[in-house]
């Protein structure tokens, strides 16, 4: 019994340590990238692979309770929410004028 | 380990408190605010007030914002030149800082058990509220009930601030011609958000309608779910534009709201009069007192959910009209 | 155990802060605001289960809900604001 625990316990702590990895690479990259399209597609990183790993490793923490199911919402709506709003955003920059690979955008006025 | 967390997030605050003070850029002001409210709403949760954590995400993040943004739409998006004459101001914040800080020398440790502020009437109420109310959640015991006057009083601020945004702004006559007709505006081109919108707004409301009645048990309550509620409408707005959302929630029924529910939160205080006993005195609307309690606080939440969502959709639809969404 | 990843995450917040501030087309700084809401929810998960209080998971769910909403807000008034420049273009700017 104790030794399924322990593997358990393992098998979380990895998977919540690889979801901060990759939620610390994201924001690194976010940060460095040079263009907007770049660290847009830097910051999905911690919306898609990163919440999958880190709740993951929560649920099996948490076991077969009502938490697990409402991890479970999170993680959907976080899913269905995330790429969405990268979607909406790059169909608005690209809208507005900003080329990817272009640091200027074609618009003068939108820049900020 | 906690303390060092609340630290690193209180010195994020101040940073963007820093940021959107010298900014003369609006939107970035505004965009800057939104993740001020993020980092407060997750140092009152580091500080395990989970209520007050809920509110702030659900009012600072998304309903502000949204507002925020429906204002700048108004006006101009540059800031004008600060008057000169700051000389005074910077002195009289200066002195005021320096006399709180000051102050602060002579509190208690952080969380000590001692302090006078834990052992008035915290004690009393932890004590009470099982025998009393029983239910889990102490602060909807405290909000609705032991303190039932003053949040009388919360929902009366909530009712005369949308009461007062909308003499200020009010219906806008000069419509433009394309406001007139059904067409559906919004992020029209944007299919992917508009399905994915969509397919959220029912989960939204159904969250909101959860936390609105599970205040007793968790975190949650009538403010909250209000401005769950209104969140879910107003991306309803967003997505098929503003007078299709009226067409949902007409104007008229919006201020039907608004006083709804503070005349649902009077009435249920002369109920209790009417009953035999004082003004906001649950244990005489059932048989037992403690049923009697059950009933008034989810009565009176019930009021609080429908101002707050009434008067939150009232001002956005007063700064919609007259806009440019 | 959960001390690693609240730490990565709450770094990961002042990176996407100096982002927001750093950015230099107002788009960056919506895509920060973006990530910052998304974090966030992750961060109120995570110390649910430090504090040994899953009865606080509402406040992440009802986040990540709320998070879109601004996003698609602030989209709404630009397509608004470039509407009122380039007039009769049906939005499509």
């Amino acid at each position: 019994m104790t030794v399924f625990a322990t593997l358990l316990d393992i098998l979380s702590w990895l998977l919540l340590s690889v979801g901060g990895l990759f939620v610390f690479v994201g924001g690194i990259g976010a940060l460095r990238m040079p263009d907007l399209y770049t660290r847009m597609h830097a910051a999905s990183v911690t919306d898609s692979i990163a919440p999958i790993l880190i709740i993951a490793g929560i649920m099996l923490q948490a076991g077969l309770t009502l938490a697990s199911i409402k991890l479970v919402a999170i993680l959907l709506f976080l899913l269905l929410t995330g790429p969405t709003a990268s979607n909406a955003l790059a169909s608005a920059a690209l809208l507005a004028g900003y080329r990817p690979g272009n640091a200027k955008p074609l618009d003068e006025e939108a820049r900020q | 380990m906690i303390v060092v967390f609340g630290v690193f997030l209180l010195t994020l605050l101040l940073i963007t408190a820093f940021a959107i003070v010298r900014t003369p850029n609006l939107f970035v002001a505004v965009m800057l605010t939104g993740i001020f409210s993020l980092l407060l709403a997750s140092n009152f949760f580091l500080l395990d007030a989970a209520d007050v954590a809920l509110t702030e995400a659900a009012v600072g993040a998304g309903i502000s914002t949204v507002l925020f943004l429906g204002a700048l739409a108004l006006t101009a998006e540059r800031e004008t030149a600060p008057s000169s004459n700051r000389l005074i101001a910077l002195l009289a914040v200066s002195v005021m800082v320096v006399a709180i800080i000051y102050a602060t020398f002579d509190k208690p440790r952080f969380a000590d058990p001692d302090a006078p502020v834990h052992r008035h009437v915290a004690p009393w109420y932890l004590e009470k509220t099982p025998d009393a109310i029983d239910i889990p959640n102490v602060v909807t015991a405290v909000l609705g009930s032991f303190r039932g006057y003053d949040t009388l009083g919360e929902v009366f601020v909530v009712y005369t601030a949308g009461i007062g945004v909308l003499f200020l702004l009010g219906k806008s006559t000069a419509r433009r011609q394309e406001d007139l007709d059904d067409a559906p505006r919004g992020l029209r081109h944007y299919l992917i958000p508009r399905v994915v919108g969509r397919m959220l707004i029912p989960f939204i409301l159904l969250f909101g309608l959860y936390v609105q009645f599970h205040g007793d048990y968790g975190p949650g309550g009538g403010f909250q779910a209000g401005a769950l509620i209104a969140a879910s409408i107003i991306l309803y707005a967003l997505l098929e534009g503003e007078n299709r959302a009226l067409r949902v929630l007409p104007r008229g029924l919006l201020t039907g709201l608004i006083a709804g529910g503070a005349l649902l939160y009077g009435a249920v205080g002369v109920a209790g009069m009417l009953l035999g006993g004082k003004f906001l005195d649950y244990s005489l609307l059932a048989d037992n007192p403690v049923s009697g309690q059950h009933v008034g606080i989810l009565l009176i939440e019930a009021g609080v959910g429908i101002t707050v969502t009434g008067v939150l959709l009232s001002i956005f639809h007063a700064f919609a009209a007259r806009g440019r969404f | 155990m959960y001390y690693a990843v609240t730490f990565a995450l709450i770094v990961t917040m002042a990176l996407a802060l100096a982002r927001a501030l750093l950015g230099p087309t107002v788009y960056d700084r919506v895509l920060a605001v973006n990530m910052l809401g998304t974090k966030t929810v992750l961060l109120l998960a995570v110390i649910t289960f430090l504090f040994g209080r899953p009865d606080f998971l509402d406040l992440a769910l009802a986040y990540s809900l709320i998070n879109f909403i601004g996003v698609l807000a602030v989209l709404e008034f630009f397509r608004g604001r470039a509407r009122d420049e380039h007039p009769g273009d049906g939005g499509d700017r």
